[in-house]
């Protein structure tokens, strides 16, 4: 295996994109990756799509070939692969980009993700989104995504005494995060207040401890580590990609409080970075409710087990704080279209690398990480990235 | 738009699981699953399985109150969600029939036949197994 570097990246404006279809979305963002990187299409040997639901979303599969023919690449005939691991599919699309160029057998090649979430009634959006739990045993019982996440936080709170104000300080900081990120959805700042007097969701979940339905799109332009300086002033090199199973439904884990695929994928790619956790500047992790976000500061082993929700309410994981967590606004301000969630958070942490993320840059950020998560945690993808 | 019909073996071929709670035994492991599962992940090729009716009766690991649902359970809102363990050790997610708030972690529960949802007004009505609590 070669080492894999980063040499463009795009990303479209996140939120309710009424006046664009999917079609336009990969097409902006195709344009600005591949002209971030300085490629031509006859160079591409291949792309990737992390695309969640299209087929509910917009009615729309087969969205390999569509994307490369929004691109407008058709007539280069470059093989185009959808991979779908739920809200992990922008994760996967990286990953499996990143094995193609590591394996030796591709040299560029793109990793975007896209959803088109708005053309439904929110009703449908919740219902194609819960297709990532156990449809048989979870959501024919009624379950939702908000109240699987919601059990994890009750037995959190009862466990490690969580409290729902440091819940809501997850959605704070990402808030106050993502007001200074053009790109996010929400630009306004929330207070705990705010979070704790919004409509119940699944109790404890208030609506803003939730991320929300998002349109978006976001690609990546992977090249050998050894040519990308041919192509970008900075390549960020990627130094650890892993992704891990566990089961589909919350049900049946080993402990509702951990996910053992953030625990397992972490460890994997660390030690393929040959770093520590405390050695990461800054991470990008999958906030889809505020608890998910305190759940993944424990399980990629930046706080010891139950002690997430203290750390942010004392500053540890804001922007001025030793370890920054979620700068772009994370899913919860930033917007999670789930397919190009993945893909985004990489744009994130590349634009960190570079220190090119104005307001809200990391000062001497070296090492970033980015957490994806699909479902309830029946995958977990972790990608590790170095200036 | 969107909204599926869905053609009546989708349920049909789940009642004895959805209705009596049959699941399986591994009588090499002596592990219970319900869902039943014909693989089973600590034996694989030399499990042993075995048909099994769970007793139902459980207790809550934990539970949530649903205020907002996707489109079919929209009607039922506010209702209880919970995770239980069976008492034969499998835990399964499924309604707790009582009042928001009154279902408690550590909570026991047995199983009721109950109406779980309906798909339209001329669609299938599907059944299946709710929980109450047990009194005292």
């Amino acid at each position: 295996m070669r080492p894999v570097s980063i040499i463009g990246i795009g990303c479209t404006k996140f939120g309710e994109r009424w006046d664009s279809s999917l079609r336009d979305l990969i097409a902006e963002t195709g344009i600005m990756a591949i002209e971030d990187a300085g490629v031509s299409g006859e160079e591409i040997d291949a792309l990737y799509v992390g695309n969640m639901s299209a087929g509910r979303f917009v009615e729309q599969e087969h969205i390999g070939a569509l994307i490369a023919d929004c691109a407008g690449l058709s007539r280069l005939h470059i093989p185009s692969t959808r991979v779908e691991a739920a809200c992990a599919s922008g994760g996967l699309a990286l990953r499996q980009a990143m094995l193609s160029v590591a394996s030796g057998y591709q040299d560029i090649v793109i990793a975007a993700g896209v959803e088109k979430m708005t053309d439904v009634s929110s009703g449908a959006a919740a219902d194609a989104l819960a297709a990532a739990a156990d449809r048989e045993w979870e959501c024919f019982l009624g379950a939702t995504f908000p109240a699987l996440y919601a059990m994890m936080a009750r037995l959190h709170m009862r466990r490690y005494g969580t409290t729902q104000e440091e819940l809501a300080e997850v959605a704070v900081k990402n808030h106050r995060h993502g007001s200074m990120n053009p790109l996010a959805q929400y630009r306004m700042e929330v207070t705990v207040d705010d979070v704790l007097s919004s409509p119940m969701v699944a109790d404890p979940l208030h609506i803003l401890d939730c991320s929300p339905i998002t349109d978006g799109a976001a690609a990546v332009v992977l090249a050998p580590a050894e040519r990308a300086r041919r192509y970008a002033e900075v390549p960020i090199r990627i130094i650890g990609s892993a992704q891990a199973s566990d089961t589909l439904a919350l049900h049946d884990r080993r402990d509702l409080t951990t996910l053992d695929a953030t625990v397992h994928a972490a460890r994997k790619a660390y030690d393929q970075a040959g770093i520590a956790p405390s050695e990461i500047d800054l991470a990008e992790v999958h906030d889809c409710f505020t608890i998910a976000e305190i759940l993944a500061i424990e399980d990629l082993g930046f706080f010891e087990k139950g002690a997430g929700g203290s750390a942010i309410e004392d500053g540890l994981t804001s922007l001025d704080g030793p370890l920054p967590i979620n700068t772009s606004g994370g899913l919860k301000a930033c917007g999670h279209p789930v397919g190009a969630t993945g893909i985004k958070q990489a744009y994130e942490i590349v634009l960190q690398l570079r220190g090119e993320a104005g307001s809200r840059q990391v000062d001497d950020a070296e090492i970033g990480l980015a957490h994806n998560v699909g479902g309830s945690g029946g995958t977990a993808i972790v990608h590790i990235l170095s200036r | 738009m969107m909204t599926m019909k869905t053609r009546a073996p989708r349920f049909w071929r789940c009642i004895p699981q959805r209705y009596n709670l049959i699941g399986t035994h591994c009588a090499a492991c002596d592990e219970y699953y319900f869902p039943p599962r014909n693989i089973c992940p600590n034996c694989r090729r030399d499990a042993r399985i075995e048909e099994y009716k769970f007793k139902g009766t459980g207790t809550v690991i934990t539970h949530t109150t649903i205020y907002s649902a996707t489109e079919d359970f929209e009607r039922q809102t506010p209702y209880n969600l919970a995770i239980i363990e069976l008492d034969e050790g499998p835990r399964l997610t499924g309604q707790v029939v009582a009042p928001p708030g009154e279902v408690k972690i550590g909570m026991h529960v047995r199983p009721v036949f109950r109406i779980l949802g309906k798909e339209g007004e001329r669609g299938i009505i599907y059944y299946g197994t709710k929980f109450i609590p047990v009194e005292g």
